[in-house]
């Protein structure tokens, strides 16, 4: 059982969990990320630039299924309850939820690294690209390499 | 076929979607890269930097030696920087 959304209204993370551990009352062990708009770019909110807001592009019908591909190989993985995500498009303003991933499952080990595994993939997979918008104009955010290496240790 | 382009890939061509014939020579993705980067200005600025520009194939991550017979829409964009 898996639910994939994306979506440009805004979403509460906390009553999406709240409902996602309704649905798994008796998954022993429940694992969520959020990820969340930074205020910032760069190394850190002291060395880097203000970020006013940013817009998300994404690939509609791919990025669904796409989704859908990295949570049924994470049920492949792992013996899996349940599994959400949700993924913002659109505009967006810092401390907006960007995304939510949450895994249901019989025990912690599971839940983690079920829910690492699908951020990992999410980021260098998924077709999302986001666009920042500073005092100096908007830009493309740039892929990381670091995202790429986190991804491959998940390679079969 | 259909092409989409996506992020600044769309930004420099000036469209994010248009439907396009090209000759049977055009064998795989990198083909339609060189075809698409000899129609104009944003066409060639969008290709420059081939490592840049990712490529689907009916929604699905592929290399750009992939072959082309019977696809019906290709897209063209860069790492994708979700999440």
């Amino acid at each position: 059982m898996t639910e994939i959304r994306v979506q440009r209204e805004a979403f509460d993370p906390g009553s999406e969990i709240n409902r996602f551990c309704a649905c798994n009352s008796t998954s022993g062990g429940i694992a969520t990320f959020i990820g969340q708009m930074r205020d910032f770019r760069g190394p850190s909110r002291e060395a880097g630039e203000i970020v006013a807001a940013m817009t998300l592009d994404h690939y509609p019908g791919m990025a669904e299924k796409q989704l859908s591909d990295l949570a049924a190989e994470a049920c492949k993985r792992w013996p899996l309850d349940d599994v959400l995500v949700i993924h913002r498009v659109g505009p967006l303003v810092p401390g907006d939820a960007i995304v939510l991933v949450a895994t249901a499952t019989a025990h912690r080990g599971d839940a983690f690294a079920s829910a690492e595994f699908l951020m990992d993939w999410l980021k260098t997979q998924a077709p999302f690209w986001k666009k920042e918008t500073t005092a100096e104009g908007a830009t493309w955010v740039e892929a990381r390499a670091a995202d790429d290496a986190q991804a491959a240790k998940w390679k079969r | 076929m259909n092409v989409l382009y996506f992020a600044w890939v769309k930004e420099k061509i000036g469209v994010g979607e248009e439907s396009v014939s090209p000759p049977a020579s055009v064998a795989t993705v990198a083909d339609l890269m060189d075809w698409l980067a000899a129609r104009g200005q944003g066409y060639a600025a969008a290709f420059a930097d081939r490592k840049l520009v990712k490529a689907a194939v009916d929604q699905v991550h592929v290399p750009a030696t992939t072959a082309l017979d019977g696809a019906r829409e290709v897209a063209f964009f860069p790492p994708v920087t979700g999440g």
